[in-house]
Formats: structure tokens, C-alpha cells, sequence
């Protein structure tokens, strides 16, 4: 297995557990889980002992391995700076040799099946990619400046479809020119390369990067974080270099074209930093810029933000596989009473998956009446003149 | 026992409980070198009465239970040596009061120190409480037990010492409370009652399982600073320590002898750390602490270390990762330590007989010693990295340790949170009057002896 030179190099000295500041358990799996099989470092003490034959592989195991949501709190907050860098890899890896080894999850095993026969985790039709834009101004991609990426959730979602509408519009009043595909193009596959099914991720950026090349493709604004990751940081190896940009990063820098409405009153918004945009990717701002920009928003900040950001616990496929499974400390469930705490009535997200988990929790936690799930291009659009 | 996890999932909750392979392998050992021993299941109360429904039911079944905090102890003290349930305490993780006045926390047994301290620092950013130097996923209640030490220990002394009450379940189910909540609402002291919570203290689970405790928290200063003094000698270590504890404004003092970097060979560091309210209470503070080894500076055979602004932050750091850090010292993620409470006089002998001991078994070292009271006693410790993955390296460590504990005892000191054998060592040098004692203790408080059963035990 790959990495499998680190794995017991891990202490369990169990700093990956936390936020820089220690305010409460940080990562997603074993905060809802709470055994320490579930914590980072039980991942990789498992893990070496299955490769050295002291447990079997098991659906305890699968369900152990594939909990984690890939959202790097641990890699951000490991003492070790000897091997930091590779947990996550090493995880991949090990979920990877999972999946060889024929004992997977059930959930798992029918998200991938579904990924591979579709070309997405909800298995339908490739030809229902770009509904989510009936009703709207969006054209098809014929050369324009930019893609416009939706994603799986994007796609495919009610939620997300609601989403995708959205920041497509405010791209076009901001005057981007982009056009989006209609056939030809499937999931991302960050997902499926974080579950450690390496050979359907590759199939999956093959077919895209394909579809690209053939139709011009430069410059891409994603809608979803995992894909800006995925192509951003994934293609490249498989020969697919594009421009990528997240769509806040977009209209981070592009509100001052448009006019708002003199606010009556201001709403308090916190902001739920996305995995792949943040600790992934470094940008804890662009989405910020958009709040701060906008009229009538106060932005407030939970205890755990940017670097420290609790995930929603639906990265790895868990949004469809559901390896954390809900409970009192779920970490979407915790990280709404954690908005709630912070006096927001909004909760803002900049990614449709977030938005999805971060939805369900809201009302699991009866806190409807309280505390609105919202995108970050809902807020603003709503403000425009 | 398939009975009786069915009967512990309906205490606990069928999701916190596990009887899995990879539970009983991962809690079988903890960091340390200990052989592995597995439980037969792994439990997580999340109350003090589910804690004593598993009691009832483990007494009724004979079955062992050993209590684990954050399971950070490196010496083996909550692995099942005998079998049984682990009782993972972490889902008990509520901050129950913090009374800024009379300057105490009541927290459940779960709360690591991480999240007592972000919350401190949130709520009550006029107050700490003393951190050890484990990483911050030890717990509170784990450390008071096994009677750690930690950054205000010149000012409080032992963690255990900062004791202020606790609630427990006893061995056969029993809530009890200990110290001034016993009596009244608030947990504001262990006297002046009869002092049961020592029942508890140092006993490495054996006597009951502690479900609340009450602590100390102490004035967080506004300024905080740090001297490194260095001695060329061990041998002026003593008088250096008596010194400075002499003038008692320092709240945490820790000398450190390390063969790494190259440049710290040979030379006896002490750290001496203090906070004040103001800069010029600061001011006053070093003052005082340089004041009071001028004579020994003035001789040229110790001084103090220049420390740059900038790399000051590195050795306030609270908790600091280095320790941590040392486990990958051979790249192999393990090492574990001797921690012998011991009088300060017996410093140099520590460090000779230690030095010694590392180089004789090939390990990767490191010396230092925590300070306690106002020179009270030190925590003296000796610690070997091991690669995990390289038996001999391990056993080359676990034979480090056990000899250490033999030197250990042999200078008049005590290993701390002994290990089983370690333990049996100290009972064979014990007044066989108190070892009687403590036995009929537990066999009074524990009569089917299901409490971490292999501890303590002659």
C-alpha cells in the first residue's frame, strides 16, 4: 500500500482531533462516533495492523476507513511534520486497498456502482446534466470566456439545482461570459479519488478532460469546492490543465459592477468555510469578500472558522454514503448549533453539498425558526437592485 | 458475554458500545511499550448513572472494568489485563461550573484539557487552569488521578494537590462525593473534612471510577515570560532550583538535559516561567529571579540564555507539540518515559544514572524534570523514543524503562503512573503494614475485585 511507511510513525498523540484552539472535537467521524477507531490516529494503527495481519478486513473497518470525510483537519493540525502530508494520502490508500480486497460497505459499494454506471452518485442520465438550468438565461458552452461547472449536486439536486441557478445568474449580471455543457461531461470524480477508487476517478477526469480538450475548454468556474479541487489540483497529473476558478473567487472580485438595495435592516450571517475551498485549498476570503461586499450583512464568526473550520461531514462520498451516519453529535448537527451559538440566523455556505447536509441538520435540530441554510450567492442576489 | 453486551448496549446506547475486533485491538495498548492486552468490549457512558448501571451489571457478572481517560498514559495503567469492558469516559465531556471568585471548575471525567482550556480562554480570559504536558486530548480527571504535574505545578503542586472534590462511582455502584460537595453546592475545597477523594488518587482505577471533579484555576496573567538559566554542572542544580523557588514568583520550572541539537549537550537547562498582571509587576518578577542566583551567576559556572523575542512564544507554548514531537525522534512513533518523584537533592544522581542507562541500552534520550512546590519535590524524567515498527528498538526501550524504574527506587524515588510490573517493584519496597492497608481497603471497597484488576496487586 501506498504510505504504508508512515503508518506507524503516528503517536495518537491525537492533535488532529482538534482545532488549533481545542475548542471541541474537530474531526467529523470521530466527533460523531466518539470511539478512537474513529479518530485519525486510530485510522492509521488499524491500518497497519490489517497489513500486518493482527485484525481482518471487516465491514467495522470499512465503515472506520471510509467515515472520513477527507476534510484535512488532521493534516492541518498534526504535530508531526515528518509525515503530516501523507495521512490523508495514506487513507486514500488504505480505502483504496479496501475496495481491492472485496469487504466494502454496502452504501460505499452502491455510491461507486452508481458513479460508474452513470457517470454520477445519483444515477441518472448523463442527458439530465444541464436541466438545472430550465428557466434560466444560461447558454450552451459554444466558446465563451468560461465553463460553468455545476457538479453532481449542482446537477442533480433540488437544492443544488436551486443553487447552480443562482450563482449562474449573478455570474451573468456580473457580465461573465460563460456558457454551460450539455452532454459529454460527468462527476468530477473528487469524491470517488477520496473513497481510493483511483482507476473510476481516472476514468471520470479522462472522460472530462476529453470533452474539454474537444469543446475549447480553458477556463472553468466550478460551483461546487470539490470540483474546483478536482480540477484544479487532480487533472493536471491526467493531462487536463485548465484555468480554475470557484465561483466566489469570481464575484469576489466583480460585485463592484453591480448595484444593491439600500438594506433596511441587517441580517447576521456566520460563514461555514467548504473543506475543498479552504484547508484544501487556501481560500478562506473570496466567499467573505462576497459578505462583507454585500449591503445589509453582518458577518459574525464561529469559534471554529477558515483553518479550524468544522466539516459538514459530507465530503469522501459520506453526503451519499452516509458512513457517519446522523446521531446527536453529527457533525452537520453540531456545527448548526455551533452557528446558532455564534447569534447567526443565517448559516452561509459556498458549496451545494454543505448546503444539502447543513439543510437536513437545521431540522433535525428543530432550529428552523432560528437559523436559515443559505448560499452565498442567494444572500447577495437577493440584495441586488 | 454476548448477554452482557446486549445488557450494557441497553444502558448506554447500542452505538457506544463495541465488542468489534478493531475496538478490542486499538484499546488493547495505548503509546507506551506494554504488551497488548484486550478487552472484551469497549463502553462510552455518558452519564454518571449509566456509569453505575455497567458497574452494578459488571459486579453481577463478575466482569472486569477498566476506566480510560484519554487513554495518553503510556504506561499500560488501561489496558484489560484481565479481560473485561473498557469504560472510555470521553462522551462525559460537560464544563459543568466555572466560579471565577473562589477560582474553581467542576467538569465531568471526558473533558480534556484542550477543551477546558478554549474555554477558559472564551468565557473566563482571567483565568487557567494548570496544563500538563500531555498533547490536549489527555482528560482533567485522568491527569488528577494519576497525579500529574503541569504549568503552574510550582505554584499548586501536584495536579492532585489542586484537587478540590470529586463525585465517583464506587466499585459496587455507589455515587459518592468527596470534599466540600459532599456538604454543600459548591466544590470549593477538600477540607476540612476527612479527606476520602485519596481514595481515588493514585490507585490507577482500581477503587472506583471517577464521574466529576472539581480543580483549581489560577489568575492568567496578561504578561508572561520565560528565563532559561544554564548550569555547567548538575551537581549546582539543587541550589539553583532552591533558589529560585525561594523568591516564589515562577509558576512553572522544568531543567532539561537533551544529547540534540549538539549544541545543548552537556549543559543543564531550567526553564522559569512567570506572569504578571503589568509590565512593571513583570519587571519587578525577573528581577527577583535573577536576583536570586547572582551569586552563582557572578561565579561564570551558570548563567542566563539569551532568548530571542521571537523564539520566547516557542517555550511559553502551552500545550507544546515537542513532546509529542520526540515519538518520531527514529521515526517510529513511540516513546515512553520514567517519571520519578523524587527529592530535588537527588538531581545530578538522576542524571548521571539516567545518562548511563540510555547509552548502556542504545536509545534515543532525553532528561528533564518538572519542579514541584516551591522545590517540594521533581518530577524527574527519563524518556526513550522507539520505532514501533522494530520489536528489538522496543524491547531496547522497554528494557531502558524497567531499569530506570530500578535506579529509580534505588535513589529513594518513585516511578510515577507505574506500569503493572513497575508497580510490583514499589509493593516489594513498601512498609508491608500500608501494603496490608491498601489491600483491605479494596477488598472492602471492591469485594469481587472487578476494578482494573492486575493493578496493585501483590
Amino acid at each position: 500500500m501506498e504510505h504504508q511507511e508512515i503508518l506507524h510513525r503516528c503517536f495518537r498523540c491525537g492533535y488532529c482531533k482538534f482545532p488549533s484552539n481545542y475548542t471541541d472535537i474537530n474531526c467529523p467521524a470521530y466527533l460523531a462516533h466518539r470511539f478512537e477507531t474513529f479518530s485519525p490516529g486510530g485510522r492509521m494503527w488499524l491500518l497497519s495492523a490489517w497489513l500486518n495481519n493482527r485484525i481482518g478486513v471487516s465491514q467495522r473497518l470499512g465503515r472506520i476507513m471510509f467515515s472520513c470525510t477527507g476534510c484535512g483537519n488532521c493534516v492541518e493540525h498534526c504535530a508531526m511534520p515528518g509525515f503530516k502530508d501523507q495521512i490523508l494520502l495514506a487513507f486514500t490508500a488504505g480505502r483504496d486497498a479496501i475496495l481491492e480486497s472485496g469487504t466494502v460497505p454496502g452504501p460505499v459499494r452502491d455510491y461507486l456502482t452508481r458513479v460508474q454506471n452513470a457517470g454520477n452518485p445519483y444515477g441518472q442520465s448523463g442527458k439530465k446534466r444541464a436541466d438545472w438550468r430550465t428557466g434560466t438565461d444560461a447558454a450552451d458552452y459554444s466558446g465563451q470566456e468560461y465553463l460553468f461547472f455545476a457538479g453532481d449536486v449542482g446537477a442533480y439536486d433540488s437544492r443544488g439545482q436551486e443553487i447552480a441557478r443562482t450563482a449562474a445568474a449573478l455570474l451573468a449580471k456580473a457580465g461573465v461570459d460563460f456558457g454551460v455543457l450539455t452532454d459529454g461531461e460527468c462527476s468530477d470524480g473528487n469524491d470517488v479519488a477520496m473513497a481510493g477508487e483511483k482507476a473510476l476517478f481516472e476514468e471520470l477526469a479522462g472522460k472530462n478532460i476529453k470533452v474539454f480538450i474537444e469543446r475549447g475548454v480553458k477556463k472553468i468556474i466550478t460551483l461546487s469546492p470539490h470540483s474546483f479541487h478536482a480540477f484544479k489540483n487532480l487533472y493536471p497529473a491526467l493531462g487536463g490543465q485548465f484555468q480554475v476558478f470557484h465561483y466566489t473567487q469570481m464575484l469576489a472580485f466583480l460585485l463592484g459592477r453591480l448595484s444593491f438595495k439600500t438594506p433596511v435592516e441587517k441580517t447576521r450571517v456566520t460563514f461555514h468555510d467548504p473543506c475543498f475551498l479552504g484547508r484544501h485549498n487556501a481560500d478562506y476570503q473570496s466567499p467573505r469578500t462576497m459578505l462583507a461586499f454585500t449591503p445589509g450583512i453582518e458577518l459574525v464568526e464561529m469559534d471554529r472558522n477558515r483553518k479550524n473550520a468544522l466539516c459538514c461531514g459530507g465530503g469522501g462520498g459520506n453526503l451519499f454514503t452516509d458512513m457517519i451516519s446522523g446521531g446527536d453529535d453529527s457533525p452537520a448537527r453540531a456545527r448548526c448549533r455551533e452557528a446558532a451559538a455564534a447569534g447567526a440566523t443565517v448559516l452561509a455556505v459556498a458549496c451545494p453539498a454543505c448546503a444539502v447536509m447543513l439543510g437536513d441538520a437545521v431540522k433535525t435540530e428543530g432550529l428552523e425558526n432560528r437559523l436559515q441554510v443559505r448560499e452565498v450567492s442567494e444572500l447577495v442576489v437577493e440584495r441586488v437592485a | 458475554m454476548n448477554d452482557f453486551i446486549k445488557k450494557l448496549q441497553a444502558i448506554v446506547g447500542e452505538a457506544f458500545v463495541s465488542a468489534e475486533p478493531e475496538e478490542r485491538y486499538l484499546y488493547s495498548m495505548d503509546q507506551g511499550t506494554m504488551p497488548p492486552a484486550a478487552p472484551d468490549a469497549v463502553a462510552m457512558p455518558e452519564t454518571a448513572d449509566q456509569v453505575a448501571q455497567i458497574v452494578r451489571l459488571a459486579n453481577a457478572h463478575k466482569v472486569p472494568l477498566v476506566p480510560m481517560g484519554g487513554g495518553l498514559v503510556l504506561s499500560g495503567l488501561t489496558r484489560a489485563l484481565k479481560g473485561g469492558v473498557i469504560v472510555d469516559m470521553k462522551r462525559m465531556d460537560r464544563i459543568i461550573e466555572v466560579n471565577p471568585v473562589s477560582r474553581y471548575a467542576v467538569v465531568e471525567a471526558g473533558v480534556t484539557q484542550g477543551v477546558l482550556k478554549a474555554y477558559l480562554s472564551k468565557h473566563h480570559p482571567g483565568l487557567k487552569h494548570s496544563m500538563p504536558d500531555a498533547p490536549p486530548a489527555a482528560t482533567i480527571a485522568g491527569n488528577v488521578c494519576i497525579h500529574g504535574s503541569g504549568h503552574l505545578s510550582v505554584l499548586g503542586g501536584f495536579h492532585s494537590d489542586m484537587l478540590t472534590g470529586l463525585e465517583a462511582v464506587l466499585p459496587t455502584g455507589e455515587i459518592v462525593r468527596t470534599g466540600s460537595c459532599s456538604v454543600s453546592p459548591q466544590w470549593f475545597s477538600r477540607a476540612p473534612l476527612p479527606d476520602l477523594s485519596g481514595l481515588f488518587l493514585g490507585w490507577s482505577g482500581t477503587t472506583g471510577i471517577i464521574t466529576k471533579l472539581g480543580i483549581r484555576l489560577f489568575p492568567n496573567y496578561r504578561y508572561n515570560d520565560v528565563l532559561i538559566y544554564v548550569s555547567e554542572t548538575a551537581d549546582l542544580m539543587p541550589e539553583i532550583i532552591s533558589r529560585f523557588t525561594g523568591v516564589q514568583v515562577a509558576e512553572d520550572m522544568t531543567p532539561w538535559m537533551t544529547p540534540k541539537p549538539d549544541w545543548a549537550r552537556g549543559f543543564f537547562h531550567i526553564n522559569v516561567a512567570f506572569g504578571a498582571h503589568s509590565k512593571k509587576e513583570l519587571i519587578f518578577k525577573r528581577n527577583l529571579l535573577q536576583e536570586s542566583v547572582r551569586s552563582i551567576t557572578d561565579t561564570g559556572a551558570a548563567g542566563f540564555l539569551p532568548i530571542p523575542p521571537v523564539q520566547k512564544s516557542r517555550f511559553m507554548e502551552i500545550p507544546s507539540p515537542d513532546l509529542a514531537r520526540f515519538a518520531d525522534a527514529r521515526k517510529g512513533g513511540g516513546f515512553e518515559y520514567v517519571g520519578a518523584i523524587m527529592a530535588v537533592e537527588r538531581f545530578a544522581e538522576a542524571y548521571r544514572r539516567g545518562t548511563e542507562i540510555a547509552e548502556k541500552h542504545h536509545t534515543t534520550y532525553s532528561l528533564g524534570a518538572r519542579i514541584i512546590g516551591a522545590g517540594h519535590a521533581m518530577m524527574f524524567f527519563f524518556a526513550y523514543a522507539f520505532n514501533r515498527a522494530d520489536a528489538e528498538d522496543v524491547g531496547r526501550a522497554a528494557e531502558a524503562l524497567e531499569e530506570t524504574n530500578r535506579a529509580c527506587l534505588e535513589m529513594g524515588g518513585i516511578p510515577w503512573k507505574a506500569e503493572a510490573p513497575a508497580q510490583k517493584e514499589i509493593l516489594k519496597r513498601m512498609d508491608p503494614n500500608t501494603v496490608s492497608f491498601m489491600n483491605r481497603l479494596r477488598d472492602t471497597l471492591d469485594p469481587n475485585r472487578i476494578m482494573n484488576p492486575g493493578n496493585w496487586e501483590v
